[in-house]
């Protein structure tokens, strides 16, 4: 079982949090499924190469061409708040 | 006790690419506030990044030039951590494959030269920037967001503020030299960020590296370090443990202020980026690089003292920058005598840079303006220290000479017949002079010269007016 | 004449030679979801006035003789995780339940070109982490054979819309199965295609390293067809790839006599229901009568591949879901005080309980510490899987297995227990991780459920699998009952 503290520590991590009625199922349930992936460590995998990508191409580069960017209204269409053109962030009590 | 300092740094350069990192936004600074955007570098749902080319050739570039060996096949990583002005929650950076590993950057000491050994050079991607609202919120503008960056990271081999200052320097002329970054700290395209701790040498006691940042000039870096050489130095005579720290400079107050304490490393849980592939680096690509960069300051240095005859230190000190050696050679152009041009850029023309802070190219006049002024005065037109007016005048209106010296009337008079009338009225007013020099007293004859310059206000022919003086003397 | 039950490409010839128009093929089928969409749930976005009006575009431009695209005047259904200008995408999720993209994804403008209708948004599981739309923010898609069992998912909503006859072809995306497995629920033919054949630029992440879109049909034509519009190196995904443009659709009549087919028997072990095997061995019996070999073979690695994409994925998901933080679009909450609180409330609040977990697991296996004994070796037992294909390939030109190793299951049976869900992507993950292709088609009914084929081909092998299928649902003698005749009775 994956500790509390474990738990919180990953959740900083993440930005998420878990209050007290949600933590000790979300333990269980999350302890399980590492349980479960710790499988993989029944496999011999001395001197095998990792694969991060199935693609075998070596990347594209494109050349340096500047094109048209969105117009200030487009690039703060989805903007949660605004202000003078900027994304904006409330004012924040530290 | 000796104690002996321990300094590294990582640099960030902006690389001056047209476009973006992973997207052709432009690279342009200033612009409307939020105009310089796409899904890419706005970290829209969806959006992908595709490496730009020029930036793997920037990158390359200045690994060939501080000497690095550049890796043939790399990957780009990421590192994450969550920032409002980092839109994805990640940068797309690079791990544990830099793309240069390795090189090396050589600084002039007193007993000879000594070499700062560079880890690592990789490339990555610049973050948005935040202000801060009247109502203290925060604004973004995400236009630099996906902006390339170098990042240059050296060994801890520096051991004083001054060597500090000379690697920035040299650090600073190489990548202006090969052309990939602008390199103004002021503009934040440089950025410097310090490590520093103290060791005393005999018993090996070390204090905890403080991480300096905010460091906005070479100058902030030199006494934000003095101030911590001195702190850390203090802490070791009193025997007081510090804390693994990152503290700012506060230019304001000249002290050294604690941002964080850290506690452990962070976490960034680096993975390699999965929306790109490998990067495959040619050999011959690397050779087309090396085989087209720019002249490099050694290279230039040399060739100066070859081509145009002039001292070493002359040379050393015009291939400081890239763009005061240019503002040197198109100013021989137009002068028969490099060697004058060399006395007139290290003295009247640096001292007045140096003195107002400004760069060569913050200059209102031209390298064919200074031609200009020198070849007036090679030519006789104007005199030495007229000439030194002339330029005073050009730093502070950008006019060209041959305008300034019409405008104030500044032309030597070199035609004997004007000159005669003057050295006459002179010689008339000062008969007590002409005895002097007959008596043997050679001063007079200077007074005399010194007197037709006044009444010309400087701008007779000295050479003539010497000899007009001594003629009518004689026929006297 | 009932436009709703012709084929995609069935649909097309009559529209190119004028039998019908594209406005009335498009009103068709507005007409059925007005009548059976509450019943079923597939959509979460509906664009009728721009799907009429593009279907007007379409008819004018035949009329006129001007050159149409491939999927002239055809409906198509789009998976609510795929970026659609103008037309919210919300990945299934609270984070972006108002979210408007301002731009298409690539094979977004690749279906505009070809003159298909984009008709609405398919609801999916949130940010695709589920096999039943269960998670999904808004709504759970039921299955059209049975309302009280789950489509499949996470492309639930695209697989039930062709099942329920509310469309003829959808888009859905595939990380471990999302594609198949819904196809295999509802009865219909869902594709994996090879990673990087089609562009995933504009399709929200999941795990970047496995992710695909693909297309559902009622047929294997409309599939072939479908992919035919949607394939294509694409510049703004680094991970696509060049090939040379295929006609899917050619490849389809040719036969498949000496095809040799491998049949895994880890694919065929106890924890694959006994009814499902039956019937996919039935299948294997039509295939063998059109002059395939079927051989048993062994993929070894196969029982670490769940473990495995659990960690791969969830590694992936964890730094792709980052930037749901609040900060310039997307769910912000009300209450905080400071950033911190910004960023964990709002993510807190938008994310649902599921991808909560998945970011979690991400997170832990890429942590300092453990990165090395999960993700790293999980990307080693990567390649071991990926080898196990390679090999296969080598001597088979198919592979054969269920798509799913159970029938659908009951609503809110599986959703308390994420283990047990994951489980019923066990059969499909293998292919994701090694990046080769597949497809489910129907290929019978077990108590009134469909069961799905898989079949799987090498890297770029489309037309291989295309082919097999298309001999097979030509040839497999079985009724497929469309859910859509069936309703009339249920009175739907």
């Amino acid at each position: 079982m994956i500790s509390k503290k474990e738990i919180e520590h990953i959740a900083n991590l993440s930005k998420l949090k878990f209050n007290k009625d949600e933590i000790e199922g979300f333990a269980e349930k999350f302890s399980e499924i590492i349980n479960y992936v710790e499988k993989l460590q029944e496999v011999d995998t001395k001197g095998v190469e990792t694969t991060y990508q199935v693609n075998p191409n070596t990347q594209f580069m494109r050349e340096d061409n500047v094109l048209e960017s969105f117009s200030n209204e487009e690039a703060l269409s989805n903007a949660p708040d605004k202000q003078y053109g900027y994304f904006k962030l409330p004012k924040i009590l530290d | 006790m000796a104690y002996k300092t321990i300094i590294g740094l990582e640099i960030h350069s902006e690389l001056m690419t047209n476009s973006k990192i992973f997207c052709n936004c432009t690279t342009e600074f200033g612009g409307d506030i939020n105009t310089h955007c796409c899904p890419v570098c706005l970290g829209l749902p969806g959006a992908l990044p595709v490496i730009n080319k020029k930036v793997v050739e920037y990158g390359i570039r200045a690994g060939i030039a501080f000497h690095s060996d550049i890796a043939r096949e790399t990957k780009m990583d990421r590192k994450n951590y969550f920032y409002p002005d980092l839109v994805k929650g990640y940068q797309i950076s690079q791990d544990n494959i830099p793309l240069c590993s390795g090189g090396f950057i050589e600084v002039e000491k007193e007993d000879g030269p000594k070499e700062i050994r560079i880890r690592r050079i990789h490339i990555e991607e610049d973050t948005g920037k935040s202000v801060h609202s009247e109502d203290g919120g925060s604004l973004l503008d995400y236009n630099r967001s996906g902006v390339p960056l170098i990042e240059i990271v050296t060994e801890p081999d520096m051991n004083s503020p001054e060597e500090v200052k000379e690697f920035l320097e040299k650090l600073k002329a190489t990548l202006e030299y090969i052309e990939v970054s602008d390199v103004k700290m002021e503009e934040g395209s440089l950025r410097c960020d310090v490590n520093i701790n103290v060791v005393e040498e005999e018993t090996g006691v070390k204090t905890s590296i403080t991480e300096l940042k905010n460091l906005n000039s070479f100058k902030a870096v030199v006494k934000a370090l003095e101030y911590e050489e001195k702190r850390h130095i203090e802490l070791l005579k009193e025997g007081k443990e510090n804390l693994k720290e990152t503290r700012r400079w506060d230019e304001v107050n000249n002290e050294t202020i604690v941002m964080r304490v850290k506690e452990g490393a962070a976490d960034y849980r680096y993975f390699p980026e999965p929306d790109l592939v490998k990067i495959e680096i040619e050999e011959e690509w690397i050779e087309s690089i090396r085989k087209n960069l720019p002249e490099l300051p050694h290279d230039k240095k040399e060739r100066f003292m070859k081509e145009y005859d002039i001292p070493e230190y002359d040379a050393g000190v015009l291939t400081q920058s890239k763009y005061l050696a240019a503002f040197y050679e198109e100013t021989v152009k137009y002068s028969d005598d490099p060697k004058q041009v060399s006395n007139w850029i290290m003295g009247d023309v640096l001292r007045r840079i140096n003195d107002e802070e400004i760069e060569i190219k913050d200059l209102k006049f031209t390298s064919k303006d200074l031609g200009e002024l020198l070849k007036l005065i090679e030519d006789g037109k104007i005199s030495n220290n007229i000439g030194k007016k002339v330029l005073r005048d050009m730093f502070d209106t950008g006019k060209s000479p041959s305008t300034i010296v019409k405008e104030k009337g500044l032309i030597q008079i070199s035609d004997e017949g004007a000159l005669k009338e003057i050295v006459e009225k002179v010689i008339k007013n000062n008969e007590q002079s002409i005895m002097d020099y007959k008596n043997g007293k050679n001063r007079a004859l200077g007074f005399l010269v010194g007197q037709v310059m006044k009444e010309t206000r400087g701008k007779a022919n000295p050479q003539l007016a010497n000899k007009l003086i001594l003629e009518i003397i004689d026929e006297k | 004449m009932d436009l709703i039950n012709l084929s995609a490409t069935e649909l097309r010839r009559k529209i190119l030679n004028g039998e019908i128009s594209s406005k009335e093929v498009v009103e068709s089928y507005l007409d059925r979801i007005e009548k059976i969409e509450d019943n079923i749930e597939a959509f979460i976005t509906l664009d009728r006035e721009e799907a009429l009006k593009a279907a007007e575009e379409v008819d004018r431009k035949i009329e006129n003789g001007d050159k149409v695209g491939v999927l002239a005047g055809i409906p198509i259904a789009i998976k609510d995780n795929i970026s659609t200008s103008g037309l919210k995408t919300t990945c299934g999720s609270k984070m972006l339940e108002n979210y408007i993209p301002p731009y298409d994804a690539t094979v977004i403008e690749n279906i505009k070109k070809e003159d298909g209708i984009i008709i609405g948004k398919t609801n999916m599981d949130e940010f695709a982490m589920g096999s039943s739309t269960e998670t999904s923010y808004f709504k759970t898609t039921k299955n059209p054979y049975d309302l009280n069992k789950v489509s499949g998912g996470s492309s639930g909503g695209s697989a039930a819309a062709i099942a329920a006859c509310e469309v003829p072809l959808a888009l859905g995306s595939e990380t471990g199965g999302s594609v198949r497995q819904p196809a295999s629920f509802c009865g219909v033919v869902g594709l994996k295609p090879t990673y990087g054949l089609v562009s995933r630029y504009g399709v929200v992440s999941y795990a970047s390293s496995l992710d695909q879109v693909g297309p559902l049909a009622k047929d294997v034509e409309g599939i072939a067809l479908l992919l035919n519009a949607i394939t294509g190196y694409d510049e703004k995904d680094s991970t696509s790839i060049k090939k040379d443009k295929v006609d899917y659709l050619k490849a389809l009549d040719e036969d498949i006599k000496g095809m040799k087919i491998g049949l895994p028997k880890e694919y065929f072990s106890e924890n694959v229901d006994e009814k499902v095997k039956g019937k996919i061995l039935e299948a294997v019996e039509v295939l063998k009568g059109l002059g395939a070999e079927v051989e048993e073979i062994s993929l070894p690695y196969t029982e670490y591949a769940l473990a495995c994409y659990y960690i791969v994925a969830n590694g992936e998901a964890s730094s792709n879901l980052s930037r749901f933080d609040g900060v310039n679009f997307g769910y912000r909450t009300d209450d905080y005080s400071n950033l911190e609180e910004l960023y964990t409330n709002t993510r807190s609040e938008g994310f649902g309980e599921e991808v909560k977990r998945r970011i979690m697991v991400g997170t832990y296996v890429l942590s300092s510490g453990y990165y090395d004994e999960y993700y790293k070796k999980a990307q080693q037992v990567r390649t071991l899987i990926k080898n196990d294909f390679k090999k296969t390939f080598e001597k088979y030109d198919i592979i054969l297995a269920p798509t799913s190793p159970i029938l659908p299951f009951n609503i809110g049976d599986k959703i308390e227990d994420p283990l047990s869900m994951y489980m019923s992507d066990v059969l499909t993950v293998s292919v994701n991780l090694a990046g080769v292709c597949a497809l489910s088609v129907p290929c019978g009914y077990v108590e009134g459920l469909p069961v799905g084929l898989q079949i799987i081909g090498d890297s770029f092998e489309e037309e291989k699998i295309l082919k097999l299928a298309y001999n097979y649902e030509q040839n497999r003698g079985i009724d497929i009952e469309m859910p859509s005749l069936r309703s009339e009775e249920n009175g739907l």
